[in-house]
């Protein structure tokens, strides 16, 4: 049960605060005492302290302004997951740069709440568009509204699509930003272009509530398989770690009840024991399904059926660890050179992408290529990388005093001891790690039917398809620990 | 009462779970889990709502439990994971008699707490691992086959990799101790000095089984040189002497020459303890501790100096002609120049017991240099599964024990402090208490059926009108020493849910006060209580708008029980 709800930009400042006192505490500040005979429970109920911040005058900005204080001076050890003040804990999560966060005095399911706070901000999401300081700001009345919904004095009414539509009567307020990319897409005399079948980026951030008047409204579905992976390479360029999170995504624009069918590839096959088809086959460790899909078909054609409520919904999560098929998309080189005598270290780095050329790391940080030595590590930030390209750096640094291998002479190709090992975050669009190997072009094989819809009472307007497969990576490579002396 | 899907019938059926004549009905009672846990508008909150519930119901016989892990069983597949927490804490505490089922449920629910482990979600994360830190207090082996899920990445924040670094401790085994060894030491060269010295820390631990490994590699990051490597090196190096005897000589080895990488309190402490308890195989151990004393003008922290102290007079034990001038030295500053008076008199004590002679002082300095015995009671510390059942899914393991514990007794405190209104949890948590509120409850042994409700508020004129209106149902006198403190009897009552309605002045003849409560079927208590000034018997007067004596007897006690815990606090 949920004491107060608020959303926190990332400076702190208060953007929507919820009280859903049903509380004892609120309860007893509430009417009701104010007959009690006896001045001094009276007394009691007024001089204390939390009773007083909850009812104060500033609307719970105090609240808010506690939270971010506690969360912005908590020393280093400790996690500010869960706080606690007087009997309140406060739970958050941090998405797109907001803080999301509870407070409740019960000990209660951790797993429950946090997951409710990213339902909230996944709901968010949907209703306003796209999550972040601006819309939540733009879209006030909208978002007290859907609290209001959602929660019902502090517990969870409902956080369905379907369920919430039928209540809300706000629309979302969007900034359209002017984009040259649009214009892009609008071909000569209106022909589809090449182009016009590729969704513009920002296709999907709208509303899924879109006006009741508007006719525009297309029936779209976009179906992202994203996976994270995360690997370890020691320094003799084995791997030591290798771990894929992987997700299909889907955001529905359908009008409700309409059925779809995600096809997956044949040879899709769960665990290590099962095997299908000739082929190598795409194969993942564990697979959890939402709980909407409908798994009948599952076991003989690899289908998943579903019937998506509106918004953003996971269909599928799956894992993949040690064996992974496909070869990692990009390799570092890198070699160490110390001068002992003048303390100048030397780090050479070569970064290989062995991608198909056509395909593109997406940008990173910012259009510049930079490197910069801060918090004792070394960053270079690199936009893009070229598929089939090879990139080198070559970095000079003056570290006076550094200790090293003992017994060897003033300018060796052997490492300082302590320096740690590379790091390495990338994204990837079209392309995924998971099974066998992912063509740009056709789309990964992972999702290889087009959604069908088979609801009569739909018109049949054509839906477009639009498949964002994305790989985020985070390599670490240790390359560069070299032999210890 | 929470809000279950878009249907009455939920309610109604929660309703039921909490039935008690449903409960009694064992097929009854399985037909209504069956169709709450079938309810097609049930969504994951909903069933984490009715797992809650569900914990309150104590199977009857053993075939009944197993009914019920079944029919529940898919919720441990599910995809959210606040169901399967959920479930699995119902199944953990269901099953407290059958421990193969609880290992058989944690099995499962190792997928789902894995990948929570690596999700994208931060907080989830570090629920997670929390959590999997739990399991692992129980059944260490548990997560072993996965240590590389828990390798941390860089770009991870800080409490995420303490918190995996924790369990990499935790899951050690034969078969990856030289992974998960090799990929802590290279987080000991971390940016971070915190997370270097968590992960030395962690080294150490694992060190109280793998010895040698270990320490081999907290001597090669002595080679670093690096201040705030060293002194927590050092100080690891002295715990595990002190339970490991075997890595005594190895360490001795490699302590020569760190002296110079020690600035902080906490790490000179740990060298010149070493260097006093093992001095004879250190060579040099005589003249770094004298470097010490030479400096002990500008040591600022007086544990040093009191540490120098006696690690100095056990090393003159042990090789006096080196040590005696370096002593006398020191002495002569601590007794003469030192203004902490503790120093002061640490330095006093061990003059005299140099007079007392050396066979005295050996008597007594010479304690054992080792405990291995230590050790062993701290690796006993694997607790049973039902230890922490009831904390599982809760904010308990978030927290952490220690911490939990503290934030509790603080709020207990603020409870029974002048504000008491929380007391909700009590008339309503039914058969499963929260481990908080056992004490509380072992104060009402026998209140029975008897639920008062929390917040029955009666107004002055109401309660005078239903006072005169009714007869008096029971009378009883209880024996009472000494005056009435007005604000303690209140407190007392308001935490067993009785609202003071009047109450005379604290020492006025005759003292008198009326009380209100009310029971979960709406029947209301009033009760006078009279002290006269000569007596010491308290005479109460109980009226009830429905006569009901079951419920009258319960009441009855429950006030014993509040009268008898305040004579005890006053005698």
């Amino acid at each position: 049960m949920i004491s107060q709800f608020f959303i926190l930009s990332s400076k702190g400042d208060p953007l929507i605060y919820k009280d859903c006192i049903l509380d004892l505490r609120g309860r007893s500040g509430g009417p009701g005492w104010e007959w009690c005979p006896r001045a001094r429970l009276y007394r009691w109920l007024l001089s204390c302290s939390s009773t007083r911040s909850v009812r104060g005058d500033s609307g719970g900005r105090d609240v808010a302004e506690l939270f971010y204080r506690k969360l912005t001076g908590l020393p280093g050890d400790e996690s500010p997951v869960v706080m606690h003040h007087d009997d309140r804990h406060f739970i958050h999560i941090r998405h797109s740069g907001l803080y999301l966060v509870a407070t409740t005095s019960e000990n209660i399911s951790p797993f429950s709440l946090l997951e409710l706070l990213s339902r909230l901000a996944t709901l968010l999401g949907d209703y306003c568009g796209s999550l972040g300081e601006g819309t939540i700001s733009r879209n006030v009345a909208l978002v007290y509204e859907l609290l209001d919904e959602v929660l019902d004095y502090g517990y969870v009414q409902t956080t369905s699509t379907e369920m919430l539509r039928n209540f809300i009567q706000t629309e979302a307020v969007v900034s359209k930003p002017f984009s040259l990319f649009d214009l892009s897409s609008v071909g000569l005399f209106g022909a589809e272009t090449q182009q016009s079948k590729v969704a513009p980026s920002s296709a999907a951030s709208r509303p899924v509530l879109s006006s009741r008047s508007d006719q525009s409204q297309k029936n779209e579905v976009f179906l992202d398989v994203v996976e994270r992976l995360s690997v370890l390479i020691a320094s003799n360029g084995s791997l030591l770690k290798v771990d894929v999170q992987g997700e299909i995504r889907l955001k529905s624009f359908l009008p409700s009840g309409s059925e779809m069918r995600i096809g997956l590839t044949e040879e899709f096959c769960v665990g290590k024991s099962e095997l299908r088809g000739y082929g190598p086959g795409i194969r993942v460790d564990e697979v959890s399904f939402h709980s909407s899909v409908l798994l009948e078909e599952f076991e003989s054609h690899r289908i998943l059926r579903l019937q998506p409520p509106q918004g953003e919904l996971t269909v599928m999560r799956y894992q993949l660890s040690d064996d992974l098929p496909s070869p990692l998309p990009f390799r570092l080189f890198p070699s160490v050179q110390w001068d002992r005598g003048s303390g100048r270290l030397q780090v050479y780095l070569k970064l290989r992408c062995d991608l198909p050329p056509k395909s593109l790391s997406q940008e990173l940080s910012g259009p510049e290529q930079k490197a910069e030595l801060g918090d004792g590590a070394l960053h270079w930030d690199l936009p893009r990388v070229q598929g089939g390209s090879q990139l080198s750096g070559l970095f000079q640094m003056d570290v006076p005093g550094l200790p090293g291998p003992s017994g060897q002479g003033p300018s060796t190709t052997a490492p300082p001891l302590g320096l740690g090992p590379a790091s390495l975050s990338f994204e990837l669009p079209r392309h995924t790690c998971s099974g066998l190997q992912c063509s740009p072009r056709r789309g990964p094989h992972i999702v290889s039917e087009l959604c069908q819809a088979c609801d009569g009472a739909i018109p049949r307007s054509p839906w477009s398809l639009l498949v964002h497969p994305a790989l985020q990576g985070e390599g670490r490579y240790t390359g560069e620990r070299g032999p210890r002396g | 009462m929470p809000y279950l899907g878009s249907e009455d019938v939920v309610k109604e059926l929660k309703k039921a779970l909490c039935n008690p004549h449903i409960q009694a009905d064992r097929l009854r009672y399985r037909n209504v889990i069956q169709r709450v846990i079938r309810m097609p508008k049930l969504d994951q909150w909903g069933q984490a709502e009715v797992l809650n519930f569900l914990l309150r119901y104590e199977p009857r016989s053993e075939e009944e439990l197993f009914d019920i892990l079944n029919l529940l069983d898919s919720f441990l597949k599910s995809s959210s994971p606040g169901v399967v927490m959920g479930a699995t804490k119902l199944f953990l505490i269901l099953a407290k008699k059958f421990p193969h089922v609880q290992t058989d449920v944690l099995v499962q629910v190792k997928g789902p707490l894995l990948a929570a482990c690596s999700s994208e979600s931060r907080e989830l994360c570090f629920a997670a691992l929390c959590h999997v830190r739990q399991i692992l207090h129980s059944l260490p082996g548990h997560f072993s086959s996965h240590y590389k899920k828990f390798f941390c990445s860089y770009s991870e924040p800080h409490y995420i990799k303490l918190q995996k670094v924790e369990v990499l401790c935790e899951l050690v085994n034969d078969e990856n101790v030289q992974q998960v060894l090799e990929e802590l030491r290279g987080y000991c060269t971390d940016v971070s000095a915190d997370f270097a010295q968590a992960a030395i820390f962690a080294i150490g631990g694992i060190a109280r089984t793998y010895t040698d490994q270990c320490v081999q590699i907290l001597t090669e990051l002595l080679g670093l040189r690096q201040e705030h490597i060293t002194t927590v090196v050092v100080q690891t190096f002295r715990d595990l002497v002190w339970l490991c005897p075997q890595c005594t000589e190895a360490v001795c080895q490699a302590l020569p020459g760190c002296e110079e990488n020690i600035q902080d309190s906490e790490g000179k402490q740990a060298l010149i303890w070493l260097l006093g308890v093992h001095g004879e195989r250190i060579p040099n151990a005589p003249y770094v501790l004298e470097d010490f004393v030479e400096n002990v003008k500008s040591e600022t922290f007086p544990a040093v100096t009191m540490e120098l102290l006696t690690a100095l007079l056990r090393l003159f034990l042990s090789r006096p002609a080196e040590c005696q001038d370096t002593l006398g030295r020191l002495l002569h500053y601590c007794i003469e120049e030192e203004k902490n008076m503790a120093v002061r008199d640490r330095g006093l004590f061990y003059y005299r017991l140099l007079l007392a002679g050396i066979d005295e002082v050996k008597r007594i300095l010479c304690s054992p240099k080792s405990d291995p015995s230590l050790g062993l009671l701290e690796d006993q510390a694997e607790r049973p599964v039902n230890s922490w059942a009831s904390d599982f899914n809760t904010l308990v393991p978030v927290y952490g024990k220690a911490r939990w514990a503290t934030i509790s007794k603080y709020q207990g405190a603020e409870r029974r402090g002048p504000e008491l209104p929380d007391t909700a949890s009590f008339a309503t948590s039914g058969p499963l208490i929260p481990e908080e509120n056992k004490e509380r409850v072992q104060e009402l042994p026998d209140s029975g059926a008897l639920v008062l409700v929390p917040n029955c508020q009666l107004t002055a004129e109401y309660f005078e009108k239903t006072w005169f209106s009714l007869k008096v149902a029971h009378q009883q006198v209880f024996p009472w020493r000494g005056a009435v403190h007005p604000d303690t009897l209140q407190m007392a009552l308001q935490v067993v849910n009785i609202q003071t309605i009047a109450m005379s002045r604290a020492g006025a003849h005759p003292w008198k006060a009326y009380l209100s409560a009310q029971d979960d079927t709406g029947c209301l208590f009033l009760t006078e209580l009279l002290l006269e000034s000569e007596n010491s018997e308290m005479q109460i007067s109980v009226k009830q708008n429905e006569p009901r004596t079951e419920t009258l007897n319960s009441f009855i006690s429950v006030l014993e029980t509040v009268f008898g815990t305040i004579g005890d606090i006053k005698s």
